[in-house]
């Protein structure tokens, strides 16, 4: 019976998944995310690349340094289709899916946080909630200028004294005959310098003090846009303030289509599922310059690669940054289903954040003194991610969301 | 006037080739594939040729396994006019790929056909000759400039030592090289309208051609790995160690 049973087994074909010899491991792509993705995906991506790879890569040093935003840069990547890859064509964006936006922000992000910023803040926080909560109006009058570039927007909800609780903000609506007459200050408001179009978010007086949005055209009187200097990180990206004082605006400058915290929260969430893909980005980057740096580097006669400590760094950034694209594949994956929670946002957005900010840091320190130079970068993505890992749900806030969701107690206050 | 851009799909020249463990080919699984980069430039020029007003269509032809459409969808984002695509599964030889190309262009009638020198993955540089052999049509090969007016096309190509400088009355063949242009990148809304453009896809059979590959591939095998150098610490010991390795 048992020579039998030997003899039936010998002779039974091993299927493919059941052969001892497993797949290649190709550590630039170590779960095989290219083969998860659909012909248009890779190819928008690729051609996000060679944008960025040619166009951005060599501006950022300096940009960075001399802390220059080129608003040639929203032309050039409106020009390309950056801007607004998630709106329907017929309003100038690319209609493409919530995994191809993903993808393009990682694209920009490499090279740097603040470039990725600039294209977020305008795709995600303008143009999605002109798309989703604008009239049709709105839609005709901004969109195709927003995606061509030709148009800068900006967002305004965070306020000196409401950051993580933007519930507490202080910037009012007061109805008149006509319109609107709105006063506050919004800050850390990236692209408010030098914008044209300011989505403002207000608490309005005429619906019972629950929050509502308004788009604003520059030039208005008293709206001012004042700039935020000394700004150690996301130098490349311009930060500002928005003032407004007695800013009268008609009826036409309220988005129609959403009140309450929802409105602004809409548009978080698709901006927080890009950074998810965004930081990842970066901490790919640093990731292969500190491969590379440890291959070339030799010190005791061998290279820095070829020490333990170095290799135990490299398989911890490398198994964070694989994770981390698996997850933020998934939750886009779920958002073109119309089927991801917000929580599944903070979960990506929270640990890539963090995990990328920790690679970074890891980064510079395996380029040793070298790693503070700006020529090796990987300290500017430092700084930077360090912004990235606060903005839009800091680590710890993205944690209560979670841990709301987990016992069913807010923890906020 | 019309241009055809005959085009190929290869391993992307980032990638690092694998030899397949039992020696039969080049490792194909989960590895990075795109237009061969001489096609690249032989679709740039098209282009050019197109936005300088010289050329009216662009038709794009490719040859491979059913995979290989996608290159085909990469030159409609760049600007290629019209498709056309031939499937097979069988490893196509430069003198198939000539001969299906000839009976294409019978039906097509272009005025100029601009091919990549080489792919570069068996580096064969021999489809554009053989094209312009069984067409009976003038050629330039290598070219580093290429200038239309009317039926007369200038050619500057690499030649060792310099540059030589051909007059072609077309219809003719040119084969593109490496510093003819540098080719650009589509933006992300022609791909999307790329996507929705039809490709016309043919069998060898359609155009009675025997694609049957003439040679046999025996083996094929990862290059040597060199051998590193060593230095010598005088004349006379490098006398010594090259009369020791019988060149002397």
């Amino acid at each position: 019976m048992n020579v039998k049973g030997n003899v039936m087994m010998a002779e039974t074909k091993l299927k493919p998944k059941d052969m001892p010899d497993l797949s290649r491991f190709d550590w630039e792509d170590a779960f095989r995310l290219d083969g998860q993705l659909t012909e248009e995906e890779r190819m928008l991506r690729d051609a996000a690349r060679a944008y960025a790879q040619e166009k951005l890569q060599p501006r950022v040093i300096a940009a960075y340094r001399d802390e220059i935003t080129d608003p040639a840069i929203f032309r050039e990547m409106g020009g390309m289709g950056l801007l607004g890859v998630t709106v329907p064509e017929e309003y100038g964006g690319v209609g493409a899916s919530y995994v191809s936006y993903g993808l393009v922000a990682r694209e920009i992000e490499r090279v740097d946080s603040g470039y990725r910023s600039m294209m977020s803040v305008q795709s995600s926080l303008v143009m999605y909630p002109i798309y989703a909560y604008g009239s049709e109006d709105h839609r005709r009058k901004y969109l195709p200028k927003l995606a061509s570039g030709e148009w800068i927007g900006c967002f305004g909800l965070t306020e000196p004294d409401a950051g993580s609780d933007p519930a507490g903000m202080k910037t009012v609506a007061k109805k008149t005959a006509t319109g609107y007459v709105l006063n506050g200050s919004k800050t850390w408001i990236s692209n408010a310098p030098i914008a044209d179009v300011f989505i403002v978010w207000a608490k309005s007086e005429a619906h019972d003090g629950k929050i509502r949005g308004f788009v604003l055209d520059k030039g208005l009187k008293g709206l001012s846009a004042p700039k935020i200097g000394g700004k150690l990180s996301l130098r490349a990206s311009i930060t500002g303030e928005i003032v407004l004082q007695d800013v009268v605006v008609g009826e036409e400058a309220l988005l129609p289509g959403v009140e309450g915290l929802k409105g602004p929260f809409g548009c978080l969430n698709r901006a927080r599922y890009g950074i998810a893909w965004g930081v990842l980005g970066a901490a790919e980057f640093c990731f292969q310059a500190a491969r590379q740096y440890g291959l070339d580097r030799k010190q005791f006669g061998k290279p820095l690669a070829g020490t333990q400590i170095y290799q135990l760094k490299l398989a911890n950034m490398l198994t964070e940054l694989s994770l981390g694209l698996q997850a933020s594949l998934r939750v886009g994956r779920l958002l073109d289903e119309a089927n991801a929670a917000p929580e599944m946002i903070s979960i990506v957005k929270r640990n890539n954040c963090g995990k990328a900010l920790e690679i970074a840091r890891l980064a510079r320190d395996m380029h040793g003194g070298n790693g503070i130079h700006e020529e090796f970068q990987v300290i500017r993505h430092m700084v930077n991610l360090e912004t990235v890992n606060t903005y839009e749900g800091t680590h710890d806030v993205h944690a209560l969301i979670l841990g709301r969701a987990i016992t069913g107690i807010q923890a906020f206050c | 006037m019309k241009v055809l851009v005959p085009i190929k799909q290869v391993i992307d020249a980032n990638v690092r080739p694998r030899v397949k463990a039992d020696g039969t080919g080049v490792d194909l699984a989960n590895v990075k594939l795109s237009i061969n980069p001489f096609c690249e430039i032989a679709v740039e020029e098209a282009i050019r040729l197109k936005e300088k007003g010289k050329a009216s269509e662009i038709v794009v032809v490719s040859i491979g396994p059913a995979k290989a459409q996608e290159i085909i969808r990469s030159a409609y984002a760049l600007g290629a006019d019209r498709g056309l695509f031939v499937e097979t599964e069988e490893r196509v030889e430069p003198l198939a790929v000539a001969k299906v190309l000839q009976a294409i262009i019978a039906a097509e009638q272009p005025g100029l056909v601009i091919l990549g020198k080489q792919a570069i993955d068996d580096d064969s540089n021999q489809t554009g000759q053989m094209l312009a052999g069984l067409l009976g049509w003038p050629q330039a090969t290598f070219a580093s400039k290429l200038e239309v007016d009317g039926d007369r096309a200038t050619v500057t190509r690499e030649v060792d030592g310099g540059l030589e400088t051909l007059a072609l009355t077309l219809p003719a063949i040119v084969t593109t090289d490496l510093r003819l242009n540098n080719p650009r990148y589509p933006t992300l809304p022609n791909i999307m309208k790329a996507k929705k453009k039809a490709i016309d896809v043919k069998k060898p059979e359609d155009f009675g051609i025997d694609i049957t590959p003439r040679l046999k591939v025996l083996k094929v095998s990862e290059p040597p790995a060199r051998k590193p150098g060593i230095k010598v610490a005088s004349a006379e010991e490098l006398v010594k160690d090259l009369k020791a390795a019988g060149v002397l």
